[in-house]
This record gives C-alpha cells, structure tokens and sequence, in this order.
C-alpha cells in the first residue's frame, strides 16, 4: 500500500505486511545497520526535503529519499521493512539527493538495502529483476555490462528505427571502429584478457559475491558456477 | 550566525574562490599519504606533465596529461564507440602517449547500481584489480565513465576508511599476486579535456559559432564525491562543475543556461535496460524538452556513457506523443574531435547516434553526406574482403569538412 496522505503515521508505522514476523523484520534491519557503510551514510534527518526536490524518482513514483533517512534514523522496524519491499527499486542511484545538508546519502541506504534484500532472497526483488538475470551473466562472465549484439529491435523497439538498421549492419559497422580493442567485437564491449576474467571470477568466488547471486537465481548461479570453475581449474 | 538573503546573493554575484582550509571533508591526498606511509597501500604517483586545477572546496587536483591507462566504459565502447574512439583520436593528434590495455574489466558498477547483486568488497576488489593491472604498465589509470569514476571515488573513501574492508581486499590481490595500489588522483577524462581545452582550440578547423548548446553535468561526476569535482571560478561563477561548459566556451560555441540543469537524466541503471518507461519519460519530460522550451539548442553535450545514451535514444518514443523533441546529443570529446576535423562516421561515428544528427552538421557546413558515401566505401570494402576493418590509419588524419 502506498503511503498517502491519509494513511502517513508520523510515529512508528503499523505493520503492513504481516507475512513477515517482526523478528524477522528486525534482523534485516540490523543487517542493514551492521554493514560497515551504514554509518558513512546517515547521520539524521532535518527533514528539509532537499533530497526529495532533487530526486527524479520522486517526481514519477510515490517514493521519498526523505522517508527513507526518516525511517532508518528512528529505527522504524515496520516502515524499513515497507521501504524493502515496495520502494528500493524506484530509485535511479545518481545520488542526487546527497546534495543533503545532513551528509545522508540516502542512494547509498538503498544500496545496502537491495543488498540485504537480495541475500535474504525477497521474492519482491527477485520480482524486480526479472529480466535482467542476462545482463548480470554478461557482466560477471565476460567483464563487461553490455556488448553490441544486445541491441536488438525486440528489446529496444521504443528506440526506433535506428536499432534495426543497427542490428543489421552489426557486424561491418564494428569493423569500423578504429580502436584495436573493440574492432570487430560483437559479443562483448572491448577484447578482455583470459587472465583478467581468471581474476575476475576469482575476485567473485572470494567476496561472497556468488552466495548473493544463488538467492537472487539458482539456475543462473549453476551456469555461472560451471563456466567459471571449469576456466579455473582449467588455468 | 544566520545568514541573510542579502549575504547569500551578495557572495553568489561574483565568482566565488574557495579556501582549502575550510574545506568540510577530509582531504583524500592526506588520507593516501598516510595510508603509504604506514605500508598499507601502494600509492601510484602522476609521471610527467600534469595540470593542477581547483576542486569544489578550493583543493587542487593533478591531471595528467599523458602516459595514461585508458579505462574504457562498458557503455561507450559497445554502443557509442566513436565516444571512446574520439578520446584517444584526441591524444593522438598531440602524440601524447597512452596506453588502450586489455587488462581491464569494467568497474560493474553500472550493474551495482542497477542489481546490488555484488558487494562491498567484491567491488573494492574490481578496482583495485584494475588499478593494480594499471599500476604495472606504469601508466595512470584515466577514467572514461562517469559511473566508473563516481564508484571509484566512493570505493576510495570505505578503503581509506575502513581497515577491514583493506584487509578483505587485500587477501583477494594476494591470491592474484597484486599490491593494493590506489592512484593519487582517480581522474575522469573530461577533466583531460578541460586541461588541454585551449590546445584543441589552437587546432581548431570547424568553426562553430553558430552552434548554442546546452551541457548536462553527469550525476556520477560531480554528486558522487563532490568534492573531487573540477570546479572554476570563471565558469558559472565557481558554482557548478567547470568542465564541458569550459570546452564548449573555448570552441566558440554558445552555451545557455535551462532550469532543469542539476536533474539526472533518467538513466537509472536498471530501468535503462528492463524499465524504460521511467527513463523516457524523465529525459524527455525533464530535460529534452524543458532545454527545447526554454533555448531550443542546436545540440546537446554531456560527459558520461549513460547521459548520451539515455538523452539520445529516448527521443524517438516520444514523438509518438507529439512531445517536443529533435536535439542531438553528443559528448565533449566528440564535439572536440570534430571541431579538429576528426571524420564524422570514421572517428565520431555519428551513425551510432539516433536522434537526427544531419541539422546539426549542415549548420556547421559540413557535407554529411560526402562523408557518409566516403563511410559507406570503407564498408563495402569491409563486406567484400578486400579490408578488415578501419584502423588509426585510415583515421587519424584531420580533414577540412567545411569548405
């Protein structure tokens, strides 16, 4: 339920979502709380707004910056667990709203806080990201977010004409670039070595980055798993 | 103390000079120093020329001019490479030496900020794999993407701050045998282009006085870590980011001013790619047609991946909805390039652009079309076998496009 101004409880907020037991609310909050960053990013709450007039998913979605510092200052269990699982997707991460007179940065609460939601694997944010499992695979695979062949009229008709054309003249048009690392290349950004995505796979496996990814989507996780070991252990 | 409104307009009628020693934030340079000293990080120094030029609370900060590690942006080399390809032309009119590695991943944080599906530490340890890889050519890291410069900066500060996450980042390089390596400076190439704005301008073979512009500041430059912004008392008064506009203004073109300056573009990371409702509708409602209303430019110039990206392909939905739309977009280092003479499609690459660029050229009096056909030649050559591809020799050389 969005908040409105009908429903807007400035103490602590009713619980909504009784699926979750406030037990279990709180030891997502405090894992919140506990990451090491959480303390660079709140320092309290004039509640000035300033964030809010400076933020482009306040002006298209019902969302606040402002609620969120508001919330996680008073440790409001209830309304956290409301921010977790209805709001932390609208927001556009330009940190817009660090221009807070506060020093909050309340893009990088919501940072920690998709983090938390996707290693308790939230089903909200499974929702959330639906879709977008191929370019988390691009990107931990081959060591970059997009690549030419991505830019296909079935994904991208809202972008005209011009992603046909492109599509197909993809591969002489790539041949036309005069950069020696991205000539020719369609499947990936520019030519990454084997032994920097070696690196990489192992910067992924040690950072606990693949537990994130078992919860957020299995299957994706044993795709991953697979290559990357079978590159490893063939190195 | 309260202060009047007559103080504040009064101290915003001239440029403003800021005093470094009232800065509000650490300075990182003394953090690194520290750091160094105590053996816990390498710290990679600037080597040969270098600039100096104020940030946002008075500090300097040191550009490099040469002997640079290209970090290439995921975005501009696999959707807009004449961004990418305009930069390093640029160098290689002033033969300045720069290295374009293969050992280099994207920073990920365009899918940080999109998914949260990594961490911390995992992308603490993707740039300092990078700048450690950067650090044994001995080249300084030069930062092409907004994202990648902003996350980088922000990585910096938990690092310097934090000794756990050092540590954790640090059993990670060991296993690779890498250093903790952080450079002096993390430096984006738009603060390059601001320091060699007057050369570019001594070599400039397109006028472009006819041209108004207007510039949209990339978020991840400048809100990210603000103090480590390029800020210029001559430029807006020392009130917003200096760079592209100090470009622009160097070029002769005319720069104006539209009131949705400070907002994004509508990128937002995930929805660019699987909620573009959103992003349409934010760039264009925002910022293509409030710049259309208010100054009706020929062109407009921002200096990040996403910003091109968003401002450029968002245009086309909304003509469906009768919406004022039809202004190009471009970065600084191209509209540099071509005001030097680069080839439109062999080296800016306009065709990768789909907001009708064709006015924009004929207004400058080039003969796209000439270019075009010339383009279309490589191709068929290209097609037919007869060349792999286009390479710097095909490239590098300026050409007269107006008569």
């Amino acid at each position: 339920m969005p908040t409105t101004q009908e429903n807007w409880n400035p103490g602590k907020a009713a619980n909504r979502h009784p699926e979750a037991t406030y037990e279990e609310k709180e030891r997502l909050f405090l894992e919140v709380k506990n990451d090491v960053r959480y303390h660079d990013f709140l320092y309290g709450c004039y509640e000035c707004g300033i964030c809010v007039s400076a933020c482009p998913s306040a002006r298209f979605y019902d969302f606040s910056p402002r609620v969120i510092a508001q919330a996680m200052a008073r440790e409001d269990v209830e309304r956290i667990y409301d921010i977790l699982t209805e709001d932390i997707w609208n927001c556009a991460q330009c940190f817009s709203c660090v221009r807070c007179p506060r020093q909050n940065n309340p893009g990088g609460l919501i940072t920690i806080l998709r983090e938390v939601s996707l290693k308790n694997g939230l089903q909200e944010s499974k929702d959330a990201l639906q879709g977008y499992s191929r370019v988390i695979y691009k990107v931990m695979l081959k060591g970059n977010q997009v690549s030419p062949d991505m830019l296909q009229p079935d994904f991208f008709p809202d972008w005209g004409p011009w992603v046909q054309n492109f599509s197909q003249n993809m591969h002489v048009w790539r041949k036309a670039i005069p950069m020696d690392s991205i000539r020719g290349l369609t499947d990936v950004a520019w030519r990454v070595e084997r032994k920097t995505l070696l690196e990489l796979y192992t910067i992924w496996f040690e950072s606990g980055n693949m537990d994130i990814i078992k919860e957020l989507d299995e299957s994706l996780y044993d795709l991953l798993v697979e290559v990357m070991q079978e590159e490893l252990e063939d190195a | 103390m309260t202060t009047t409104v007559e103080q504040i307009l009064e101290r915003k009628s001239h440029p403003v000079v800021r005093d470094a020693s009232a800065a509000p934030t650490d300075d990182m340079h003394e953090c690194l120093l520290e750091l160094e000293a105590k053996g816990e990080i390498v710290l990679q120094r600037i080597k040969g020329d270098y600039v100096e030029f104020p940030t946002k609370y008075g500090r300097k900060k040191k550009i490099p001019i040469e002997h640079t590690w290209h970090h290439k942006s995921c975005g501009h080399c696999g959707h807009i490479p004449g961004y990418a390809s305009s930069i390093l032309w640029l160098h290689r009119q002033f033969n300045l030496d720069y290295h374009d590695p293969t050992d280099q991943t994207s920073c990920t944080g365009w899918n940080y900020y999109a998914s949260a599906a990594s961490n911390a530490v995992g992308q603490a340890a993707v740039m300092s794999r990078n700048f450690a890889a950067a650090y044994e050519t001995g080249y300084f890291p030069l930062i092409h993407c907004g994202t990648s410069f902003g996350h980088y900066k922000e990585i910096r500060e938990q690092l310097v701050h934090h000794k756990e996450l050092r540590d954790e980042v640090r059993r990670i390089l060991d296993k690779m045998g890498k250093p903790l390596v952080i450079p002096e400076e993390i430096v984006h190439y738009s603060e390059w282009v601001y320091a060699m704005r007057e050369r570019f301008k001594e070599r400039q073979l397109v006028d472009m006085s006819m041209i108004t512009a207007t510039v949209h500041p990339a978020c991840h430059y400048y809100k990210i870590v603000a103090e480590d912004a390029i800020y210029d008392p001559e430029i807006y008064g020392g009130q917003r980011t200096a760079v592209v506009t100090a470009l622009l203004e160097s070029l002769g073109i005319n720069v104006a001013d539209y009131s949705t300056w400070f907002d994004c573009c509508g990128f937002g990371f995930r929805h660019v790619l699987v909620q573009r409702d959103f992003t349409r509708s934010f760039a264009v409602l925002r910022k293509i047609e409030t710049m259309k209303n208010e100054v009706n430019p020929d062109l407009t110039v921002t200096h990040d991946t996403g910003c091109v990206t968003t401002l450029d392909k968002s245009q086309f939905a909304a003509k469906a909805h009768d919406r004022k739309v039809g202004i190009p977009v471009l970065s600084d280092a191209q509209v540099a390039a071509l005001a030097m003479g680069a080839h439109p499609f062999r080296v800016v690459q306009f065709h990768w652009h789909s907001t009708d660029w064709r006015p924009f050229l004929e207004k400058l009096g080039i003969d796209w079309q000439k270019y075009w056909d010339e383009f279309q030649g490589d191709l068929e050559l290209i097609r037919s076998g007869q060349k792999s591809g286009i390479t710097w020799e095909d490239a590098d050389k300026p050409i007269q496009l107006t008569a």
